[in-house]
């Protein structure tokens, strides 16, 4: 269970102090297991948010508790430790181009062993077989050897899903993960993230933009507007007030789906 | 057609363009000073018979000598080899100074990073013949001088370039080893060195090209290779000599010019 409380965000800068904070106290709670949408115009803090959980950004105030570790204010061993329990996905896959498939799913393991494992590429079987397992249950068998700059977007973000889950983790941080993918594509990464947490019983957090999507596929939805939570609710509690509140006026009357539309999916 | 009277654009003001005109004239009056100094501590009668000094030269360095060949052998491998040698010594120091000297890796923005651009810098400004003409002074002449004067400015250029290819690396690939929960080190062998190793191999040879040519002259200075060869011919005025040399070292620097191509080619 991932515990947020008064999660604030103020980035420094020129004009810091008169400006608003990227979050303003924040408090989320995500059960074990469960997968939260995380929607909000652009700079409403979303990115911030996700990556403060990690402390890929330093939070400037607030407390972050995973299955009871503490994440805030921890020295780098301990953040390390928490880290390796937090999956990141990323917009644009953030694979390493010029390394294999292979190697990418194992520098999920890098919080695991050391440095000159690492530097040899000499990971423990274990891990090797879980890596080859996962690249199977994503689609990607015999692709091991292919460097991911060879990959298409999909199949990229496949490699990046594979990394992320063979730390092993409690919670996925997903920032956009169907941005840069086409409709099709970002249907099936969604259902494949549903699939996956669901088998692993994964908590996960998704920066979403697309409203319908997050509809789809996620069981809660976060609303976020200027660094604070303005809706949290199932998805067919999205009303176009609801909308209106988080991303200002529009006709929101396309953008909503039916709810009997969900029944196959 | 419609005609917008007011609406006239011109690139510059009339006030910049008053101050172009006047760097011009500037320029002018300098060009012409210079040529005045220039005329001032030039020796006419010398200029006037260069084509038949030059004609002479070309005279006596023609038929080449070479039956001198055979004893150039040695000095062109110790040429190369001053030039590899002394490309693995700038490596081996300018890799971590590169790493000391960027941004997102330096240990410290505040004590580390200027520590090691002074010594970019400093490697940088002086020239590889400068460094030899100390080190014979200090080690005595022969190839090992020659080997360090061509690593210590190696170190400047390998760090310069290499410093800015590892400021330039993807932060995202970085953010998302770093969010593993990877440790500085892992961080760096697994995010930042795949990312700068074409850059790396193009900057070695590069660099081993220019040594090439730079250690075939550190010989003037004594320190070993063709260039002390050549030295000794000219002080002999052994003209014929000379010509061959040339044209060992024109070879010799085809031949390094030709390898890094193919090896620059077959890397990016």
């Amino acid at each position: 269970m991932l515990s947020i409380a008064g999660l604030t965000k103020r980035y420094s800068g020129k004009h810091a102090a008169q400006s608003e904070p990227a979050l303003s106290g924040v408090d989320l709670i995500v059960p074990k297991g469960q997968l939260m949408a995380l929607i909000g115009p652009s700079g409403a803090g979303k990115s911030t948010l996700i990556r403060c959980v990690n402390r890929l950004v330093e939070p400037t105030m607030g407390r972050i508790v995973l299955d009871g570790q503490e994440v805030t204010g921890t020295g780098r061993t301990v953040l390390r430790h928490a880290r390796r329990r937090m999956g990141m996905i990323f917009q644009e896959y953030a694979l390493i181009e010029r390394l294999t498939v292979m190697e990418n799913v194992l520098s999920g393991r890098l919080g695991y062993v050391g440095f000159f494992a690492s530097w040899s590429r000499r990971f423990p079987r274990a891990d090797i077989a879980e890596a080859f397992r996962l690249l199977d249950r994503v689609g990607l068998k015999g692709m091991e050897d292919k460097r991911a700059d060879e990959l298409s977007g999909g199949q990229r973000q496949r490699v990046g899903i594979c990394r992320a889950l063979i730390q092993n983790p409690a919670l996925l941080l997903v920032d956009e993960p169907t941005a840069s993918l086409d409709p099709k594509t970002s249907r099936q990464i969604m259902r494949l993230l549903v699939e996956l947490c669901a088998e692993r019983d994964l908590a996960a957090i998704v920066n979403i933009h697309d409203v319908a999507l997050a509809q789809m596929f996620v069981p809660r939805i976060v609303g976020l507007r200027a660094g604070r939570v303005v809706f949290d609710g199932p998805p067919d509690a999205l009303t176009p007030e609801t909308l209106t509140s988080i991303y200002g006026e529009e006709d929101w009357s396309a953008t909503i789906r039916p709810v009997e539309d969900d029944a196959d999916e | 057609m419609p005609s917008f009277p007011g609406d006239v654009w011109r690139r510059r003001t009339p006030a910049k363009s008053l101050a172009v005109w006047a760097c011009w004239l500037a320029a002018v009056l300098l060009i012409v000073q210079c040529w005045t100094i220039l005329n001032e501590n030039t020796i006419w009668e010398f200029v006037y018979d260069a084509p038949a000094q030059a004609g002479d030269l070309l005279g006596r360095m023609f038929p080449p000598r070479w039956s001198v060949l055979p004893s150039l052998w040695q000095p062109i491998w110790d040429t190369i080899n001053m030039a590899t040698l002394g490309t693995l010594l700038g490596i081996l120091i300018g890799v971590p100074v590169a790493f000391l000297a960027a941004r997102n890796t330096t240990p410290s923005v505040a004590v580390a990073r200027p520590l090691a651009l002074m010594a970019i810098v400093s490697s940088r400004s002086i020239n590889a013949l400068i460094w030899a003409l100390l080190l014979v002074t200090v080690l005595g002449p022969g190839v090992l001088a020659g080997i360090i004067a061509i690593g210590l400015r190696s170190i400047g250029f390998v760090g310069k370039l290499l410093y800015e290819a590892i400021e330039e690396v993807d932060a995202k690939q970085v953010e998302a080893i770093e969010a593993t929960g990877a440790s500085g080190a892992q961080r760096l062998i697994f995010a930042i060195v795949p990312q700068i190793m074409p850059a790396f191999a193009g900057i070695a040879v590069y660099r081993w090209d220019i040594n090439i040519r730079e250690s075939a002259v550190l010989g003037l200075v004594g320190a070993g290779g063709i260039g002390l060869q050549l030295n000794a011919s000219v002080s002999r005025l052994a003209w014929p000599e000379v010509t061959v040399i040339f044209a060992a070292i024109l070879v010799t620097v085809f031949a390094s010019e030709w390898v890094s191509a193919q090896v620059r080619k077959r890397i990016i």
